[in-house]
């Protein structure tokens, strides 16, 4: 009973109260009691004890406890369920039938998928988010490796500029001319601070990260210099006086809308038949107002004129003409000439650029030169509406008068003529257009040259060098085999604590060059390209003093170390008389041709292939003094090397060129093309361009010797943040901007 | 050369008269403390031989920078046991934090290189230790199975140094590392928990069939996810808002600890008992990016450069090893005489030193530029340092500059060690090669170094 009494430390009060009740019921019998004990016991132990609610009351059919104590084993089936559903007669018959269907299918549910399964494939999708959601800082991350310079931390104060108030605290006007000043600003609601952006801006400003709000300020800018640019263009075509050139612009536009329009006809019906409702009523207009029908002050004047004078006669009956023309019913417009009124209206039509005369004249404006993004469009055509108007009001003072005379030719060489005078005038006050910064420093930098070209070249090179270094930093795919990549460290027990040391290790190095390149290895890359290219060395041994220096023709020009050059030698040129003569006399007696030609002699024969005898005399036959081996036999054992190549001053009679190598320049050359580079020119030209401050310019060594990770001093770099993400357009960051724009523009 | 210059000037009836004139600016020198203003001639033809002359200065300039490469700047010491554990203040530039195996922690101020304050937090090994996002308090794991939160200001006169918190847990923590930006944190010991600082139990738990885990780190990037090194061999991923972990490598051999970069959202590198660092891309676990060699023992800790580009590995061969992030070799190697079994190893925020902490009861701090010169530089020593670390790169694969500039001294049983290594590695290498010529063609497959050491990924 141990186990027994162990159990009943965990009884739950139901169960002892089930225990004391049958004590209490079946006191008298014994042997029952002890039975019921027992199971009640064995009960215990099993987990759902619940389950079996006996008890000996009278209420036998319902249980106190729970509901179910009468056929507790039973199946609720469904047909039990519908029994009642034809009982009830609201249920509507479809969903009896719905139940039926049901009744009668025998297909059971599919088991659910076990525990680690569907944990596996929770964990596959959550990995596949999170990796997508790590994804984003690809464009970031191969944008930094491929970055020249790095500057950390990431995340520095904006250098752009700051609002008066975050600069200068508390600062009052105190100069009487201050004052005077800041009185006129607010006589004349002008903001004194000179804000960047209106509070409206700047709220909508920080709705967006800081990448966003960067780009969307430097559409701002270009907005609005946009806007007064063409604020200032319109100025000055109204103060253009020329009647003939405001007849032509007029025009060329109108002629302009027409093309326009005809392509609408095909391209876009629905827009044309706006234009055409446009032209309705600006028919309609005309046909109300008085307006060309000789009725105003200007035509009374003519026509009491027109008695006397042609052309004021001429005059009216033009305006007569145009009412005629304006108020006919057309359903295209053909004719060339029309009226200044509907002129107007088409202009205001105008959905694009026709109108501008100048396109291509503000090479200076950066704005201009570009392709002006889809929100700049709306600016242009305000301006140019604004232009419109402005000249038609000047056409209206000046009165309407066509010359049919005169050809197209001749007007287009009057526009072409107008334009360039304002070119002209543009030129001078180009001040109303930022100059862009890089021109100015791009003038700076080639004033600074002296031979503009050879450093353009320069800078080709340093770019290839650059990109080649780039890429080394960011290899590709380091492919790691088997073989792995070199190691980066000659780990050694040598401490090197000295410069002798260090000269010592030279000299490693020298020991280890001595041993020949593998074969396999690519040709070396001459690195000392500029002191001696090994392969055209030549050596000048003893030459006739007067041969060597007659011949000036003949001094070997060095690809890109240029020695002391021509002009010094120009200069000198007396001095070589001298020199030629002292020489002379001092190697009198020498005869150096001689001692040359017997030298290449030599070095010809050395190169030579030498016939080899490999003859034993006494084999195959008698040996001994006075005996020679047969002719047979020497003939069949001497060898002739096949012949080297063809020396390459075979034909240079006064030329040795060695092709051996020479290990003291070796031992300084690269053995090897190093990784990055595709082939041995690349490297060269990249070890051939100078860097330091002697061959560059202060900026062009600064720009050169630029550090690749810049780090400012005590400060903590933080890791990168969700800030340095690349910019996104969101929808409603974008439709802030619409708004901005549409009230800057207005 | 423009000292002279022509310059058009505007009379007042708008004639325009050009003059030539001197401007003082061009040719006078600010202060007297200034160089000499001297006007050059770029000609090319006077200036001769560049890529020889540039060569002498590029030698110069490495054997320079070997001279001068000294490392080692201070050793900090008064822990009395071996140092478990490191943490930077996240904040401040000069407090590191170090854990001890007898469960001292040492707060230390760095420039002036003395011990601050001390605590006995724990009974038994601190087995972790960091810094709260804000640096205002600080969390410790030991041996007792408690978690401990600690201001980091000094209790005021007379009062005793008491945690801010204490966490009890059911089974010993082996590490912790703090959200970046939250007030959350991760421990790992038989589970990865995730903790809320205001509650005392964990929000989130994450057991995979693994018992026990050695390292968890946040990603500073994606402040999200979580990687962990598991005792089974296994690195596994976890995303703070999942209910269960994202994905398992198993490789052949234990990770002791993993970082990741701190500019990279997707890399992260672990420390290896297989004396290798492994450099994964979360994306594609199957296949390390880089493998990175030069060990000679068990790899205990590793740390990245705040920059990314570079991290420092501290190993139980008593090195201290750089390596560029995508090189399958170390850059550089420090070792002292009396540095042991290195245990923990740090990069500081600015990117300039480093500090680890050994067997030997020290924490060393270096610099990460051996031969870098400390304190400010003036504009034209800047220059200079620049053109030299120019020409280096430029001359780097000269025999000569690369001898010298690849030269480092390894103690003798390192060095003999790393030679025993090489031969063991040749040997296997021969003999799957023979093995490969001796068999049927395509059934001994060419494994290459990184597919070696994964065993399998598991999903």
């Amino acid at each position: 009973m141990a186990g027994g009494g162990n159990n009943e430390e965990e009884l739950s009060p139901d169960d002892e109260h089930i225990i004391s009740a049958s004590e209490e019921e079946d006191g008298s019998d014994d042997e029952s009691k002890h039975a019921k004990l027992l199971e009640a016991i064995s009960s215990l132990g099993k987990r759902k004890r619940m389950k079996r609610t006996e008890r000996s009351e009278a209420s036998v059919q319902v249980s106190e406890f729970s509901v179910n104590a009468d056929g507790t084993g039973e199946k609720v089936n469904l047909s039990d369920l519908l029994g009642t559903m034809d009982k009830t007669p609201g249920a509507p018959n479809k969903t009896k039938q719905q139940l039926k269907n049901l009744q009668n299918r025998k297909e059971t549910l599919e088991l659910p998928l076990s525990k680690q399964q569907t944990e596996k494939i929770q964990r596959e999708v959550a990995y596949d988010k999170s990796s997508k959601e790590v994804s984003r800082w690809e464009t970031v991350i191969t944008q930094n490796q491929k970055a020249e310079q790095l500057v950390f931390p990431l995340r520095q104060d904006p250098t752009g500029p700051k609002r008066m108030e975050q600069v200068v605290a508390g600062w009052k006007a105190k100069t009487p001319l201050e004052k005077e000043i800041f009185s006129l600003l607010h006589s004349n609601n002008q903001p004194i601070h000179d804000p960047l952006l209106t509070p409206a801006e700047e709220a909508s400003i920080k709705a967006m990260s800081l990448e966003e709000a960067k780009i969307r300020q430097a559409e701002f800018r270009k907005a609005r210099v946009l806007q007064s640019y063409y604020e200032a263009k319109a100025r000055r075509e109204r103060k253009i006086k020329s009647k003939k050139y405001h007849k032509l612009q007029k025009k060329a536009k109108v002629k302009a809308f027409l093309k326009q329009f005809d392509e609408m006809m095909k391209t876009d019906p629905a827009g044309a038949l706006e234009e055409l409702k446009k032209m309705e009523l600006s028919r309609m207009q005309e046909r109300m107002s008085l307006k060309h029908q000789n009725s105003g002050k200007w035509a009374k004047s003519k026509a009491i004129m027109a008695k006397y004078d042609d052309a004021a006669r001429k005059a009216m009956q033009e305006q007569l003409e145009m009412n005629k023309q304006l108020t006919q019913k057309l359903v295209v417009p053909s004719d060339d000439d029309d009226d200044e009124e509907r002129n107007v209206e088409e202009a205001d039509a105008l959905p694009d650029f026709v109108n501008d005369p100048e396109p291509i004249l503000d090479s200076v404006n950066p704005w201009m030169r570009g392709k002006l993004t889809q929100e700049h469009s709306e600016p242009e055509v305000t301006a140019v509406a604004t232009e419109t108007a402005v000249e038609t009001k000047d056409e209206g003072q000046n009165g309407q008068r066509e010359d049919e005379e005169e050809e197209e030719n001749e007007e287009e060489k009057l526009l072409r003529e107008f334009e360039r005078k304002r070119k002209l005038r543009q030129d001078e006050d180009d001040d109303l257009v930022p100059v862009p910064q890089e021109e100015k420093q791009g003038e700076r930098f080639s004033l600074c040259f002296t031979k503009p070209r050879h450093f353009l070249a320069i800078f080709s090179k340093l770019s290839l060098f650059n990109r080649l270094m780039k890429s080394s930093s960011v290899p590709p795919v380091p492919e790691q085999t088997g073989a792995e990549e070199a190691e980066l460290l000659d780990e050694g027990l040598v401490r090197v604590r000295t410069m002798d040391d260090l000269e010592a290790l030279q000299q490693d190095v020298v020991m280890d060059t001595t041993q020949p390149a593998p074969a396999s290895a690519t040709p070396a890359p001459s690195m000392e390209t500029t002191s001696e290219p090994p392969k055209k060395k030549k050596k000048k041994k003893g030459i006739d003093p007067n041969e060597v220096l007659t011949k000036e023709a003949k001094v070997i020009k060095m690809p890109l170390a240029p020695t002391v050059v021509e002009e010094e030698e120009e200069e000198v040129s007396e001095v070589h008389a001298e020199q030629t003569a002292i020489i002379k006399e001092a190697f009198a007696g020498d005869d150096v041709i001689s001692d040359f030609l017997k030298d290449k002699r030599k070095q010809e024969k050395a190169g030579q292939a030498e016939v080899v005898d490999l003859t034993l005399p006494g084999w195959g036959e008698w040996g001994g003094v006075g005996l020679k081996p047969s002719k047979r036999k020497r003939r069949k054992f001497r060898l002739k090397a096949p012949a080297p190549p063809l020396r390459k001053d075979q034909n240079l009679p006064d030329v040795i060129i060695s092709e051996k190598r020479n290990s003291s320049v070796a031992n300084h050359q690269v053995s090897q093309l190093p990784f990055p580079f595709q082939n041995s020119t690349q490297f060269e030209s990249c070890v051939r361009f100078p860097v330091g401050q002697t061959w560059n310019t202060q900026t062009t060594f600064r720009k050169l010797t630029a550090p690749k990770v810049v780090t400012k001093m005590g400060a903590i770099i933080e890791p990168m943040s969700k800030e340095d993400l690349p910019y996104k357009t969101n929808s409603r960051a974008s439709l802030c901007i619409l708004y901005i724009q549409s009230k800057l523009l207005n | 050369m423009r000292i002279l210059s022509l310059r058009a000037l505007i009379t007042s009836r708008g004639m325009k008269v050009k003059v030539l004139c001197r401007n003082p600016d061009d040719y006078v020198r600010e202060t007297t403390r200034d160089i000499q203003r001297v006007p050059r001639n770029y000609d090319p033809t006077i200036h001769p031989f560049e890529v020889s002359r540039e060569y002498t200065r590029a030698l110069n300039a490495t054997k320079l920078e070997r001279i001068f490469a000294k490392p080692f700047v201070a050793s900090l010491d008064g822990h009395r046991d071996g140092i478990n554990c490191l943490a930077k203040h996240a904040k401040t530039l000069s407090v590191v934090l170090s854990g001890a195996c007898d469960g001292e922690v040492k707060i230390w101020n760095l420039s002036k290189r003395e011990c601050m304050r001390t605590i006995q937090a724990h009974e038994g090994f601190v087995r972790g230790i960091c810094s709260r996002f804000c640096g205002s308090s600080f969390f410790t794991v030991g041996d007792d199975k408690t978690v401990k939160q600690w201001n980091m200001e000094p209790p005021g006169r007379g009062l005793q140094e008491e945690p801010l918190n204490t966490i009890l847990g059911k089974a010993v923590y082996t590490g912790i590392d703090h959200h970046q930006t939250e007030g959350t944190f991760a421990t790992c010991g038989q589970t990865v928990d995730i903790w809320d600082e205001q509650r005392s139990s964990p929000i989130r738990s994450f057991s995979w069939g693994v018992d026990s885990f050695s390292c968890v780190r946040y990603n500073p990037v994606e402040t999200e996810l979580l990687a962990s090194c598991a005792s089974d061999r296994s690195i596994i991923l976890y995303d703070m808002r999942e209910s269960a972990p994202l994905k398992k490598i198993i490789m052949q051999l234990r990770s002791n600890t993993l970082c990741w970069n701190p500019m990279e959202a997707y890399n992260f590198t672990c420390s290896n008992e297989d004396y290798n660092l492994y450099t994964y891309d979360m994306r594609r676990l199957d296949v390390p990016v880089t493998v990175h060699m030069d060990h000679v023992s068990a790899v205990l800790d590793v740390d990245y450069s705040p920059t990314g580009k570079e991290f420092v590995s501290a190993s139980f061969d008593k090195t201290i090893r750089i390596f560029p992030k995508n090189s399958g070799h170390s850059r550089e190697v420090y070792h002292t005489k009396r540095m042991q079994h290195v245990i923990c190893v740090k990069w500081s925020a600015d990117n300039k030193y480093i500090l680890s902490g050994s067997d030997e009861m020290n924490i060393r701090l270096w610099k990460a530029n051996a031969s870098e010169k400390l304190g400010l530089l003036t504009p034209r020593e800047k220059a200079a340092l620049n053109y030299n670390q120019k020409l280096r790169d430029k001359f780097q694969h000269h025999p000569q500059v690369r001898r010298i500039a690849r030269h480092r001294h390894l103690p003798r049983d390192l060095f003999k060690q790393k030679r025993e290594l090489r031969e063991m590695k040749e040997a296997r290498r021969r003999k799957a090669q023979n093995v490969r010529k001796h068999s049927k063609p395509g059934s001994v497959p060419l494994v290459t170094e990184k597919e070696k050491h994964v065993v399998s990924v598991v999903e």
